[in-house]
């Protein structure tokens, strides 16, 4: 398997801070990559960094081989990135549609003459637009709430929005930021079946920030740890969740330790 | 004058006007830095100040120069008049116009602002009517020559009251418990509410502040120009506004320097420019502020982007 | 039409004169727009209602920055002027130029739009209120330069004697009925061409940045290139705006462009409806005639009253005068009390009214299992 994304040694500083230090990783075409730790670890930085929300203090970014860098968001889009946020950020006076539509943007060529003139090309590409806006939710379960606005949506349902959003955009990589947050057990195990799917069917590589361990360790094919910004481990899930370093920083700050069997619901 | 001369008369014409300018910008940083709002009516109360100036004169019966000691009382009077009354006026704005609007989209109160400024606009208008009026010559304004550099007694008034208004606020900001409130509010709003201090009542001040500052702008131009007039307002307060930009939005010291270089910039381009295109290029620093250096000489690092 | 097209069109937002009864009030306005004239056979009616339509043309431009890209540009008029500026300079004696007028119309619409570019490309990615005031030192910017170049603009008096329209042998004259017409299609094109891209991903990305920009750009809209594409359409309407005006003005002076006419405007959007097409359209005629008609009609019937009543200071009541106060309380009013506007968009009714169903899913939200959310 090739490399999709190879992310070496990026640092972030924020002033004094420093919330990403020297975190190299590399993820495989057609991964599961799972990325933990503690709250406040840098794992939501470093996603602002890959899909170029900020461009790293240091560091090189290679994605499909070729370096993404200094790209604005819109851009990296285009390169095959898309991602969900952790505080849901959907467009929320947009319908269920309309979201998934924005989505399709920069797969949709646009051209205001042909709008305006409303030619035949352009009518064709909004219909097949909408027809796979409504394939999307109908893939995450929303099809029947398609008109329904965004912010009107129970929140279960607005996460499964964002990832068809996400998936609108025909990502070769799936950036997903806990996604199960705010879910319960029997949610989480549907959205765990989903992400298998996504990468059985669609051949989509994820990587996804998660604080529910059942989730990450039953779907994850490699489990990298950060902690204060730092690399601290990085395996199979097995590895990971006996290595005492990883078990140190989660119970050393006494948040929400690892669940490994109990059945709670995902901690924020 | 030799060129000499008339370069350092127009830096002294510059410095008036400049802390004209820096009493207005004061009430800009100042809001902004606390609620992130472009007040665009402050301009238009700097003009309400000038002419609250004009009615207590009036009511104190100044019609010409007063001469002797009086003449400190009576400005003094009026000064603390026009603050008082601005000061107010900013806080009534805050609370019936802004306030309300605290979680709405920026744009919103920045709508609202216009339409105040159009209010405050018309209304001194239609009570003042659609020409300058005349502003009692209140003091006597002897002049010290220094070989052909003019400095009037009015300048150096200027120039005290300002210095004057400008060190009474920093002491405020930096010493006092009000003070204090109010810096923790611009830096943390969530925070310093947690620590107990009124946010609604801590804006309030920061907007009678600067409201009273420009209002004693606005008596001290009166005093200076001699005439007040419904316009005055826009065009000074987008002048204050760019100082304040200069100078860092939301930093005290920024406003300070930002309005003496405004008005610098503004006297010595009067003279070597063209007087026709002094607003022009006033404007035009205001467009290159924002798009190179929006955080100004002085600012903190504020977001440029939205979002 | 395929099944799921079919179904895709039907859940696409209504938009106004998709059902009969909004078909039947849209065609009962455009019947009576063009029977106006001879309803009302004051040509200074008429006269003022088509200066009334070029304004309706200029708050639909706006509406497209502040309403549809969410970008409050309070130097609007700047690019009413330079199409003004256009015409004076191409169309009249002037420089002995005399362009088509109907040549015009597209020339200045490009012209305004590259002024716009020009603007919108260093400026569009600061923070919505530097924005606004960036706009506002370009509106106060153009006019003065205006006013003092001279040479080219002849300064205050401005550039009379512009050349009216002419259709074949038929010369427009002073005559304000074929400017009236010329206007109403003029507003009908541009209404629809409006239409067309807001109903495309064009329109979808204006509304998603205004959302939420952040998000936008995570889903791959080039922020600053859509929002540069609303700035320069807007413009471009604005300089249209300005060709009709001082064609049918004869005239072109600095005077109309000032920061005061981008406000009239604003507010025209404001009260409307801020992204609403109907909405806009109201607003600018309620405002327009406002100041050109209502208040000085109650102006006469003040004095008329105040000479029957004797009552003093009714005769010295000018209405005229609180143009810019009522100007001002209608946008304070509307932002504090009805920022949808007077006729809020379908979308907006939306927000505000969740239905039925919406209601009855959110109170079984966190534990019923649906039965779509399988993964298939």
């Amino acid at each position: 398997m090739s490399a999709l994304l190879e992310a070496k040694q990026i640092v972030k500083q924020f002033g004094g801070l420093r919330a990403v230090n020297d975190v190299s990783l590399t993820i495989e075409h057609g991964q599961v990559f799972g990325l933990i730790g503690p709250n406040g670890a840098g794992k939501t930085t470093f996603f602002n960094v890959i899909t170029g929300l900020f461009p790293p203090t240091s560091g090189e970014l290679l994605f499909d081989g070729r370096s993404i860098i200094g790209l604005k968001p819109h851009q990296i889009v285009d390169r095959g990135i898309a991602r969900t946020f952790q505080n849901i950020r959907l467009f929320a006076n947009m319908s269920a549609l309309e979201n998934v539509l924005v989505g399709q943007h920069v797969r949709l060529r646009f051209n205001p003459v042909e709008a305006v003139l409303k030619l035949p090309a352009f009518v064709h590409q909004e219909q097949r637009a909408a027809e796979r806006a409504l394939d999307l939710l109908s893939l995450v379960g929303l099809r029947g709430k398609a008109d329904e606005l965004a912010r009107n949506l129970p929140y279960g349902d607005q996460r499964r929005l964002e990832i068809a959003r996400a998936l609108a955009t025909d990502p070769k990589m799936l950036l997903l930021d806990e996604p199960t947050a705010g879910m319960n057990p029997q949610e989480s195990r549907e959205l765990t079946d989903f992400i298998r799917h996504l990468r059985h069917e669609l051949d989509l590589t994820v990587l996804l920030i998660e604080h529910d361990m059942k989730v990450v360790m039953g779907v994850s094919d490699v489990v990298a740890v950060l902690d204060y910004g730092e690399k601290i481990a990085e395996g199979p899930p097995a590895a990971i969740q006996s290595n005492e370093r990883v078990i140190e920083a989660y119970l050393g700050r006494g948040i929400e330790g690892l669940m490994l069997e109990d059945e709670t619901p995902g901690a924020a | 004058m030799s060129p000499f001369e008339l370069v350092v008369q127009q830096l002294i014409n510059g410095l008036s006007l400049g802390a004209i300018y820096a009493l207005i910008a004061l009430g800009y940083t100042m809001v902004y830095g606390i609620i992130e709002l472009i007040n665009f009516a402050h301009g238009d109360v700097f003009m309400v100040g000038s002419f609250v100036a004009l009615l207590i004169a009036g009511g104190l019966g100044v019609t010409g120069t007063v001469s002797g000691p009086m003449v400190a009382v009576v400005m003094f009077v009026i000064l603390v008049g026009s603050m008082l009354a601005t000061g107010l006026l900013g806080m009534l704005i805050e609370r019936a116009a802004y306030r309300p609007l605290r979680h709405a989209p920026r744009l919103a109160p920045l709508i609202t602002a216009i339409g105040v400024s159009f209010i405050l606009q018309n209304v001194v208008q239609l009570r003042a009517g659609p020409s300058p009026v005349s502003f009692p010559d209140v003091m006597p304004n002897p002049v010290i020559l220094a070989g052909n550099v003019i400095i009037s007694a009015k300048q150096l008034m200027i120039i005290f009251v300002s210095i004057a208004m400008m060190a009474g606020l920093q002491w405020f900001v930096l010493k006092t418990r009000l003070g204090r409130a109010m810096r923790a509010t611009a830096q943390d709003r969530q925070a310093a509410s947690l620590m107990g201090i009124n946010i609604n009542s801590t804006i309030a001040l920061t907007f009678f502040i600067g409201s009273a500052l420009a209002g004693a702008g606005g008596f001290v131009f009166g005093v200076y120009y001699n005439s007040v007039w419904f316009i005055n307002g826009y065009i000074a307060g987008l002048k204050a506004f760019t100082a304040a930009v200069l100078g860092g939005i939301g930093n005290i010291a920024g406003a300070m320097i930002g309005g003496v270089l405004i008005g610098l910039l503004e006297a010595l381009s009067a003279q070597y420019v063209s007087e026709r295109y002094v607003d022009a290029i006033v404007f035009a620093i205001l467009i290159l502020v924002l798009v190179f250096r929006p955080s100004g000489l002085l600012g903190q690092h504020l977001p440029e982007s939205a979002g | 039409m395929s099944e799921p097209a079919a179904v895709a069109k039907a859940t696409m937002f209504p938009r106004f004169g998709s059902d009969l009864k909004s078909k039947a009030l849209l065609g009962a306005v455009i019947v009576l727009a063009i029977l106006y004239p001879i309803l009302d056979s004051n040509a200074s009616h008429v006269s003022s209602a088509a200066d009334a339509g070029v304004f309706v043309l200029l708050a639909l431009g706006l509406n497209i920055v502040v309403g549809y890209a969410g970008l409050l540009d309070l130097g609007y008029a700047a690019f009413f002027a330079i199409g003004s500026y256009a015409y004076g300079f191409l169309a009249s004696p002037r420089f002995g130029i005399h362009l088509a007028f109907w040549l015009m119309l597209p020339i200045a619409g490009i012209i305004a739009a590259i002024f716009g570019i020009i603007l919108g490309a260093p400026t569009l990615r600061l923070r919505g209120d530097y924005l606004a005031i960036v706009t506002l030192g370009f509106g106060e910017i153009v006019p003065v330069i205006f006013l003092n170049a001279d040479k080219y603009t002849n300064g205050p008096n401005g550039i009379n004697a512009l050349d009216p329209p002419v259709v074949g042998s038929y010369n427009f004259g002073h005559n304000p009925l074929p400017y009236y017409f010329v206007v109403l299609f003029l507003i009908a094109l541009i209404v629809i061409i409006i239409r067309r891209l807001r109903d495309s991903p064009l329109g979808r990305a204006w509304m998603a940045i205004r959302e939420d920009e952040v998000a936008a750009a995570a889903m791959g809209i080039d922020t600053v290139k859509t929002k540069l594409f609303a700035f320069a359409i807007g413009a471009s309407f604005s300089g249209i705006g300005g060709v009709v005006y001082s064609s049918k003005l004869g005239l072109v002076t600095p005077d109309n462009f000032r920061f005061s006419t981008s406000a009239f405007i604003l507010s025209m959007v404001v009260l409307g409806g801020m992204g609403n097409i109907p909405g806009v359209i109201l607003g600018a005629v309620i405002l327009f005639e406002l100041q050109s008609l209502i208040l000085t009609q109650m102006t006469i019937w003040s004095h008329q009253l105040g000479a029957f009543t004797h009552i003093g200071f009714l005769d010295q009541l000018d209405f005229v005068n609180l143009k810019f106060l009522l100007y001002g309380l209608a946008l304070v009013l509307m932002m504090l009390f009805r920022p949808e506007g007077l006729l809020p968009s379908a979308r907006r009714r939306m927000e505000l009214h969740a239905t039925p169903e919406v209601a009855a899913s959110e109170s079984q939200e966190l534990y019923d299992v649906s039965t779509e959310a399988q993964s298939a």
